[in-house]
């Protein structure tokens, strides 16, 4: 018997510091990256470096500004250009479709979110950007060699299509029967009652879904690095290449060591991103929770 | 009335035209990789490593990538299992659902699943710095490793949850301690488990970002741990980049490549998910 | 029967797949009655509810015969709209299910639906239906806040009220009082049989002496058919068919 008990206790305790081990990484990431982002936060302070506009790591100016924006520009417009193309989608695929194409498109949807960034990357130099290149950017700008803020926000688009509909699809059809019955039996349209009970009970979900799909956008690195043009200089319209920070973190890892403060800049940008993410997450969590009291 | 009707339908079509959006977008990415990397998809691309020009349109494959993303993401998946396993059976099961710190650590670990694969490239790589390490075979293995925990330990979470609560307070009641109890959950979520490791494998193949840094790049297939190991993803990558199209179009290739293994991957776990949700 | 009917079904068939779920049903439910459909569960009898305001119409591959009548028009018909029908029934569901929104959003949802917005006009509809139900007294004070805070029992009055905020003439209830404890059953139940003075009701429910307690007319459904139908007395006392009595002796069940 007390052996049993003694066995209870050991592991337990075990599996307790692997918890708090794999629990502190949050902490554990931060902390590294900060040392190691070290050297350039002692000679720049923090606003200097994320509102500076030069990059010109040679010459010892490190300004993040235009990293930063592009960053947004890129993930701003692919969340624009999905989510009403992706809630449409679900809601079509939940509450209309006939069930046999829901049975075939659904797993298909499912499959897709699996495939790598890399692929999407691929798609993108060979048909997101010629196509920018000849056919759209002409009517707007003089000259585009198609690598622009366009170019990475579809394919950042496309790419958390498959995330976003697989998960509100799955939200959506939590939400009981009886509730859409008790609105139509006041008379309401398939539509109002879509409109306005549905979504409104699947909000805390839909949010959800969002906030993964932009933290995946926003942190992607291959896809936009292959499509959005790399050049450090703030966008003015989606027509402008860019450069976002982990365009930025990847691109230049070779050269890292040699130029002095090179490296901590590279780390910082990675910090950067980690602290945008932990913000981020950390406020989608508290409208969350408000949105799901009121909703419930 | 009529304006309802009106309504209802204008949105009813822009749902059918979102869904052919987004159906024939995704349809595209497939299309394009399978038309432009057939013609150059053959018996070497698959059983050899590079040869000397191969970057210049010379004889060669991508096995050296192929076997470096498999065991990377094959190594990190095991490293991985062996950490999220003993985590999710003592935040579920060990602790009580309302316990402080069990909600921490859901919460850290939601935080953790968000975190681009490039700031865990850069952890990594700042870790291995620390520790000495190249970057290697090894090297790969820890950030892919870092990257997938979260990923196991949230399909875990779901596993777990299914089981139905009456189990635990049955077993319990019988006088069983908490990690007696814990090996009766393990018979129960068996094919969860390989759900949470076909995911973990199929994100790890398919990751460039964190491998970027920690693995390196080379032409052989590495032989231990401290050399450095070629990955697909950035495989395709670098070939995608040459002025040669010969070489472009192997980079399409083993696009074609890449996707038919992951698609194998979610297909089986999709089945498994199927079954387990079934026979529940 | 004294009374006219206010619903008429005749030769009604269900079918959902190769499931024949209603056959030939014919029946004239009186008007300003409660009416009171029972049976052994997985007889139809919540889907001869649901046929009634046409709520089986989203089911897939589901197959309707026959004719719903409801004061002369029949609501299967190729020129009704669907919508009219429903705001001419309210329902009553198993459980309540609060619409994810305030109190008074609750009620006003089906006012402003129909086209009803002076905020004048909403509040005195939302007094009036919650005073209907008795909940006034209970929620004037919390009007805003959230429906899901209520009790299950008062959340059952609130569905209730908001089913009667459109101005229905018909009142469908599907075992309404099941997920309710016994105190809260009778507030129903005494609801119920105030209604019927300006309403049509019909109950689904599988409680024998919740039929005998409210009910004036009796459906007794087995297996898809009408077995047989008539005042509560004569059916519950009196059953002239052998499935009814053992039915009601408790043999079938």
């Amino acid at each position: 018997m007390k052996i049993r008990l003694l066995k209870d206790k050991v592991i337990g305790t075990g599996m307790l510091t692997f918890s708090i081990l794999s629990v502190s990484m949050v902490l554990l990431i931060g902390i590294g990256l900060y040392w190691r982002s070290l050297p350039i936060l002692q000679n720049y302070s923090v606003w200097e470096l994320i509102s500076a506009d030069t990059w010109r790591p040679l010459k010892g100016s490190f300004g993040f500004f235009p990293f930063i924006m592009g960053t947004l520009w890129v993930t701003g417009m692919s969340i624009v250009i999905a989510i009403p193309l992706c809630l449409l989608t679900a809601i079509y695929l939940s509450e209309y479709a006939p069930t046999r194409f829901k049975s075939i498109f659904l797993p298909m949807i499912n499959m897709l979110a699996g495939i790598p960034p890399v692929i999407y990357g691929v798609w993108g130099v060979f048909f997101v950007v010629p196509i920018v290149q000849r056919y759209i950017a002409p009517f707007f700008v003089d000259f585009s060699t198609g690598f622009t803020v366009l170019a990475g926000s579809v394919v950042l688009a496309v790419m958390i299509f498959p995330l976003i509909v697989s998960i509100v699809v799955e939200v959506l059809q939590t939400i009981p029967k009886e509730l859409r019955e008790a609105s139509l039996s006041l008379g309401a349209t398939k539509w109002e009652t879509i409109k306005k009970v549905i979504l409104r009970k699947a909000m805390p979900g839909i949010i959800a879904a969002v906030v993964l799909a932009v933290s995946r956008a926003f942190g992607e690195t291959i896809a936009v690095l292959m499509v959005c043009g790399n050049v450090p200089i703030s966008p003015k319209s989606i027509f402008d290449p860019a450069y976002p920070l982990p365009a930025l973190l990847a691109n230049n890892f070779g050269e890292m060591m040699s130029v002095p403060l090179y490296d901590a800049a590279l780390m910082f940008s990675a910090l950067l991103l980690f602290v945008i993410i932990l913000i981020f997450n950390v406020i989608s969590r508290m409208i969350l929770q408000k949105i799901s009291i009121r909703n419930a | 009335m009529r304006r309802r009707k009106i309504e209802e339908f204008i949105f009813k079509g822009l749902m059918i035209a979102s869904t052919v959006v987004v159906g024939l977008s995704l349809f595209l990415i497939i299309g394009t990789v399978v038309v432009k990397g057939l013609p150059y998809l053959n018996w070497d691309m698959l059983t050899k490593t590079p040869d000397g020009g191969y970057y210049f349109g010379r004889s060669g494959g991508v096995l050296n990538a192929i076997i470096g993303s498999v065991y990377i993401a094959g190594g990190a998946t095991v490293l991985g299992m062996i950490i999220s396993l003993p985590v999710s059976i003592y935040l579920n099961i060990y602790l009580k659902k309302e316990n402080r710190f069990a909600r921490l650590a859901k919460l850290s670990f939601d935080v953790l699943f968000g975190i681009p694969s490039i700031v865990y490239g850069a952890f990594a790589f700042s870790l291995m710095v620390y520790l000495g390490v190249r970057a290697s075979l090894l090297g790969g293995v820890i950030a892919v490793t870092l990257l997938v925990i979260p990923i196991m330990v949230r399909t875990l979470d779901e596993v777990i949850i299914q089981v139905p609560k009456e189990l635990k307070e049955a077993v319990l009641s019988l006088g069983t301690t908490r990690w007696e109890m814990a090996k009766i959950y393990f018979r129960q979520i068996r094919a969860g488990l390989l759900t949470a490791v076909l995911l973990a494998f199929g994100r790890g193949v398919g990751d460039v970002a964190a491998v970027m840094f920690t693995a390196g790049f080379s032409d052989n297939i590495p032989t231990s741990l401290n050399e450095p190991a070629a990955t697909l993803p950035l495989a395709i990558f670098f070939q995608l980049s040459s002025p040669i199209p010969e070489v472009q179009g192997r980079a399409y290739a083993s696009a074609l490549i890449l996707s038919i293994f992951i698609l194998i991957i979610v297909t089986l776990s999709t089945l498994l998910t199927n079954k387990r949700r079934k026979n529940s | 029967m004294t009374q006219t009917p206010h619903i008429s079904v005749k030769d009604l068939n269900v079918q959902i797949g190769d499931n024949h779920l209603l056959k030939n049903i014919n029946i004239n439910i009186p008007d300003k009655c409660i009416t009171s459909i029972i049976g052994p569960s997985g007889c139809g009898k919540t889907t001869l509810l649901k046929s009634l305001n046409r709520l089986l119409d989203d089911i897939p591959d589901v197959q309707i015969s026959g004719s719903v009548l409801v004061d002369g028009e029949d609501i299967y018909g190729p020129k009704t709209e669907v919508t009219h029908i429903r705001k001419k029934m309210g329902l009553l569901a198993q459980r309540p299910f609060p619409l994810p929104m305030s109190i008074y959003d609750n009620i006003a949802y089906g006012p402003r639906i129909h086209g009803i917005r002076g905020k004048t006009e909403l509040n005195r509809l939302v007094e009036h239906y919650l005073k209907a139900v008795g909940l006034w007294e209970e929620v004037k004070h919390r009007l805003h806040g959230p429906a899901s805070a209520l009790s299950i029992g008062q959340q059952q009055r609130l569905c209730l009220a908001r089913g009667l905020a459109v101005e229905p003439e018909i009142i469908l209830g599907d075992e309404s009082t099941s997920a309710l404890d016994p105190i809260s059953t009778k507030t129903i139940e005494d609801l119920l049989i105030k209604l019927k003075e300006n309403y049509t009701i019909v109950l689904v429910t599988h409680i024998l002496r919740q039929a005998r307690r409210v009910s004036d007319y009796i459906i007794f459904v087995y297996m898809g058919q009408i077995i047989e139908f008539g005042p509560t007395e004569e059916v519950l006392l009196n059953p002239k068919e052998e499935l009814t009595k053992d039915y009601v002796k408790g043999f079938i069940s």
